[in-house]
């Protein structure tokens, strides 16, 4: 029954925590006008929270950079798992035109296993709308919920 | 009763307060703020070195994505910088797109930080209705550029797109709407006994300090210091049309709020009367094609919402810039926190750290480590290695 009830909880309200991990603020501000009348995601239970600890979906933008990358890992590690993680935006896809920098770490699969992929730069509010969709139709397969 | 012993309360790098990763040090004694330390560098990407290695078609869509909330702005001074150093004058319906694009983006930009900041004081009704009428404007955006964001909308010598004879009337209609809701939002904010009491006298910057820390943009212009590139030295449209300059003396929270508000409404004048001067110019007459690369270096200013945004480009006659630099307004104004949290309460740092629009991505800088902790590149290294780098381009002296 506890199976169930964990389920339902994951399924119908998702909380979203944002991990800007050295973006262009774009893919972010986009994220942020989600919850705003417009497109308003909170009627679907969808809420972002302040703390990784309270969170299900990891919503990760931007490249990740070499001094980023520690902290990324370690926001992963404080999200109670089961989560998803989403790559959110072509940058933390691939690094897109930022393959070439310096400081680039790598695409964030490369580092925490990733469960959705949003692409486009940004993505537009409705492309973000289905990657949430997506994820949660990857929660209800989860196995060991 | 013993003295307070000062402590330090650690914000960041992420934190609920702000979109970016930063951290931020704050040192109190009881409520009270006595010092400040900002570090940076988790948003840095390397723009500068990037750009060194694409062409100079490329350069505006590398620059582009520098920031995505001022997304226009490092675009309008790179090809400034670009068309300086090639000496490239670009048709005037071409200069009246680029200043609509860059106010367009002006409104939606002081919007957006309208909205945040009612979200950093927990008056969140304040966020989703600045948030509700930016959704306009982003769509104006979209009719004009394609995108709601990254505009991709210039390229040395003009723009990609023109804004055609039958898109004139409906964008108006739009703006007529827009300016109602401006001034409803306005008179909202200026008249709410809360924000009143809430922003008012906090996190004051007075002009000397706003000058020594050479803040810019609306940061400076709240706290009496009068300076906006596009009245100092105008580029595009800006000297062909009316509008003020606004400035405040106050300087504090309250004030770069009313100036922001009332900033807005000045860039709905200009989009205004630019679209009325785009009737009587030719259609499709929109870039100066830039045969040769560039042999010379250029520099290209732009009044992003944030303040100056300044771009340097030196070219070599190739189809790559030789040196690329980029400076953004969040440099300077970030800094001034410092001595606008001074003093204040803790509850009152979240507001006024927010104030100055702070926008990190554009302005990160990084210092190298190596595994020990010890400095890699101090600043004399710094200064030899840029010697030696302009001996061998065979400049300087």
């Amino acid at each position: 029954m506890l199976k169930g009830i964990k389920k339902g909880a994951l399924t119908r309200s998702l909380w979203v925590y944002h991990v800007a991990a050295s973006p262009c603020n774009n893919c972010d501000i986009e994220i942020l006008d989600l919850l705003t009348p417009r497109f308003d995601v909170e009627r679907f239970g969808i809420l972002l929270t302040g703390s990784p600890r309270h969170a299900d979906l990891l919503l990760v933008t931007g490249m990740v950079n070499k001094k980023v990358l520690d902290r990324v890992l370690r926001v992963y590690a404080e999200t109670p798992k089961p989560c998803v993680v989403a790559a959110f935006g072509s940058c933390a896809i691939s690094g897109d035109l930022f393959v070439d920098s310096y400081n680039f770490a790598g695409p964030l699969d490369k580092h925490i296993p990733v469960d959705v992929y949003i692409g486009g730069c940004p993505p537009k509010p409705e492309a973000m709308i289905l990657g949430v969709v997506r994820a949660i139709e990857k929660v209800k397969k989860l196995k060991d919920l | 009763m013993a003295e307070l012993e000062p402590r330090v309360i650690p914000i960041g790098p992420f934190h609920p307060l702000q979109e970016e990763a930063e951290y931020f040090k704050l040192t109190v004694e009881g409520e009270k703020v006595i010092h400040l330390d900002i570090q940076l560098g988790y948003m840095h990407r390397g723009h500068g070195k990037i750009c060194e290695g694409k062409t100079y078609d490329q350069i505006p869509f590398v620059v582009e994505r520098i920031c995505g909330i001022c997304s226009t702005s490092h675009p309008f001074a790179c090809v400034q910088a670009i068309e300086d150093a090639a000496n490239i004058e670009i048709p005037p319906r071409a200069a009246y797109i680029r200043s609509i694009v860059g106010e367009l983006e002006r409104i939606h930009s002081h919007l957006l930080w309208l909205g945040l900041a009612g979200h950093f004081l927990g008056y969140n009704t304040v966020w989703m209705w600045a948030w509700k009428y930016r959704e306009p404007v982003l769509e104006m955006c979209e009719v004009i550029t394609g995108n709601r964001n990254h505009y991709a909308m210039f390229k040395p010598g003009g723009v990609r797109r023109d804004i055609e004879e039958g898109m004139i009337p409906p964008l108006l209609q739009v703006l007529d709407k827009l300016d109602k809701k401006l001034w409803m939002l306005t008179k909202a904010v200026l008249d709410d006994p809360v924000l009143h009491a809430r922003l008012e006298g906090v996190g004051i910057l007075t002009k000397e300090k706003a000058i020594e820390y050479s803040t810019e943009g609306p940061t400076g212009r709240a706290s009496g210091v009068a300076i906006d590139v596009r009245k100092d030295d105008p580029h595009a449209a800006y000297d062909w049309i009316e509008w003020e300059e606004i400035v405040l003396t106050e300087g504090d929270v309250f004030a770069k709020a009313k100036v922001r508000l009332l900033e807005c409404l000045e860039s709905t004048k200009i989009i205004r009367q630019c679209l009325e001067k785009l009737k009587g110019l030719p259609e499709g007459d929109i870039d100066a094609k830039m045969t040769d690369p560039p042999d010379d270096e250029g520099v290209g200013r732009y009044e992003a919402p944030r303040g100056e945004v300044f771009h340097y480009v030196k070219g070599n006659g190739s189809m790559y810039p030789e040196r690329y630099k980029i400076r953004a307004p969040s440099y300077m104004n970030i800094k001034s926190n410092e001595v606008a949290v001074l003093g204040g309460s803790v509850a009152d740092a979240a507001i006024t750290l927010a104030a100055v629009d702070p926008c990190y991505c554009c302005t990160e800088r990084i210092a190298a480590f190596d595994t020990k902790g010890k400095l890699l590149h101090t600043w004399d290294d710094l200064v030899r290695l840029s010697r030696e780098k302009t001996a061998k381009m065979g400049g300087g002296s």
